[in-house]
């Protein structure tokens, strides 16, 4: 059934899946992922596409250690996922800031709460804080902030523990259209600053060509990675690539690729 | 107009408006020659103000009720944000607490008071203990409901990083908690008087609830009168004290800007 897809064999993977599944309320129960299998390398950006309620988030929370797989394994750096680590950083499709922490106390949770010590990390938020345009907001709370700004802070947040992975998921979906794509444009330059490996959930074909190495595409009942594409478009990008015949090309086989599942009515 | 002029004649008229309200008390009084022991006039009921604070009577028994409030206060709080904490986290502890929570939330506490009396005698300990028993259960509920209100991805991203239940406790609940917390704890004063004074009807040797009651004896209608101006502005400063912490602990939460306002508004209207 599966189509072969091109993938891209780096010499170190540092996520593995390999025929994850979870079943949600028992044996009878509904099947959010069938067998899943994929890998990322290191330094690689992965983009998951999928519709909603295809299983993209419960994928993101099991790799996030946050809920148990009922079959299969997931790996992060050959070490298995069976609970939340402190060398992932999340960020989620809402902000998830406190209100009662400045902007320079949220991106400091994590130090705070694996206690790596303010004094060390308070430079690297300083730096990491500038790196998304943010300098001169150390102080301000978030509800001083506009929703890209805050989205922003919550990028800083997850790196600010330098993990090894970086799990993002959907996160500019609740940004207007062209908030969204200034944030595209602005991840792209923080990724190819720090090259982290990311997984980036979305369910924007366009979105995932702009930003990643690869695609996978995820269709629904139950959730199952179909076709991987390697996007070969040379990098930065701009945001007028999307005009490009190669990347309306990559676009028209997702979405083809997603029809194909049954991802789209 | 511009606006702080406005604000001034705002002023005026609700100061006319008292005035007249007032007069038109004292005229009714005198021209319907309504017995003084029924309804007394606001100007036997000043005199009679003016006679208690100046002789210093008042003065003690506001400072023995005021003492019994914030005592029962301190005490009620202080028991209901541990209970609040454990029922919070620890489902035995509210399997097991929770017929009592229950059937206490349901019965008007003030009942017990004449119980209370016979427990604690006619000193300042039954006052405290009534007044804490009332101040317990508004605090109590909205701790517990408070500790609960994290949202979900707020508790996702702190598991996401290893937190373990302490932190998400102190660095997520316990914060998150602190709007409900504190509107609880407003409602706590204001009960620990309503409780100190209830207690005193029922039986004491001082206070201002005493006061009213003795008064209420000797038929002094204008006295009784006299004491409700003090204990209105004893509520609005024991409220004050709630609302300044309260301003001070959440100037991160938006909406306490609006309640702000308009406690502001509502203390002009009242004094």
């Amino acid at each position: 059934m599966r189509a072969v897809a091109p993938s891209i064999e780096l010499a170190r993977n540092v996520i593995a899946v390999r025929a994850l599944s979870k079943r949600y309320g028992g044996l009878d129960g509904i099947e959010a992922l069938h067998e899943v299998d994929f890998s990322v390398g290191e330094g690689e950006f992965l983009a998951i596409v999928g519709p909603s309620g295809c299983g993209k988030s419960t994928l993101l929370k099991i790799l996030a250690g946050l809920i148990p797989a009922t079959g299969g394994t997931a790996l992060l750096n050959d070490v298995a996922i069976e609970g939340p680590r402190r060398d992932i950083g999340v960020v989620f499709q809402s902000p998830v800031l406190f209100p009662w922490r400045s902007v320079l106390g949220n991106v400091l949770l994590p130090a705070d709460v694996q206690r790596l010590g303010r004094a060390r990390m308070t430079q690297r938020a300083m730096e990491l804080l500038a790196l998304v345009g943010l300098s001169g907001f150390e102080h301000s709370y978030p509800w001083q902030l506009s929703g890209g700004m805050q989205q922003r802070v919550s990028l800083v947040r997850a790196l600010i523990h330098d993990p090894a992975l970086l799990l993002m998921d959907e996160p500019f979906g609740a940004l207007d259209a062209l908030t969204r794509e200034a944030m595209n444009v602005e991840l792209q330059r923080i990724w190819l600053e720090r090259r982290k490996t990311v997984v980036f959930i979305t369910h924007s074909t366009g979105e995932a060509v702009f930003l990643a190495d690869r695609v996978a595409v995820m269709t629904p009942r139950p959730g199952r990675i179909g076709d991987l594409f390697a996007v070969d478009l040379p990098r930065p990008r701009a945001l007028d690539v999307m005009t490009h015949e190669k990347f309306g090309g990559y676009v028209r086989r997702i979405r083809a690729a997603l029809n194909a599942g049954g991802g789209l009515e | 107009m511009t606006r702080a002029t406005g604000g001034v004649v705002n002023f005026m008229l609700r100061l006319v408006l008292v005035a007249a309200t007032l007069a038109v008390w004292e005229a009714l009084v005198r021209l319907a020659e309504v017995p003084a022991f029924i309804l007394p006039t606001p100007s036997s009921i000043f005199t009679a103000l003016y006679r208690g604070i100046a002789s210093t009577l008042y003065l003690n028994h506001i400072g023995i009720t005021l003492a019994e409030t914030l005592i029962g206060f301190v005490v009620g709080t202080v028991l209901a944000f541990a209970l609040g904490i454990a029922v919070a986290l620890s489902r035995p502890v509210e399997y097991f607490l929770y017929p009592f929570i229950v059937m206490f939330q349901a019965m008007p506490k003030v009942a017990l008071a004449p119980l209370i009396i016979v427990w604690f005698g006619l000193g300042l300990t039954s006052k405290v203990v009534n007044a804490a028993l009332v101040a317990f259960f508004p605090l109590m509920v909205n701790t517990i409901v408070g500790l609960r209100s994290a949202e979900e991805e707020k508790v996702d991203l702190m598991r996401s990083l290893a937190a373990n239940r302490w932190q998400v406790f102190w660095m997520l609940r316990l914060p998150n908690a602190m709007p409900y917390i504190f509107a609880g704890l407003e409602i706590a004063m204001i009960f620990a008087l309503i409780g100190a004074i209830v207690a005193e009807f029922v039986g004491a040797q001082s206070g201002l609830g005493m006061l009213i009651q003795s008064m209420n004896f000797t038929m002094d209608v204008a006295g009784q009168f006299s004491v409700l101006p003090i204990l209105s502005v004893l509520g609005l400063i024991l409220n004050g004290m709630v609302n300044g912490v309260r301003r001070r602990v959440l100037f991160w939460d938006p909406s306490q800007k609006v309640d702000a306002v308009a406690s502001a508004q509502k203390k002009g209207g009242t004094l």
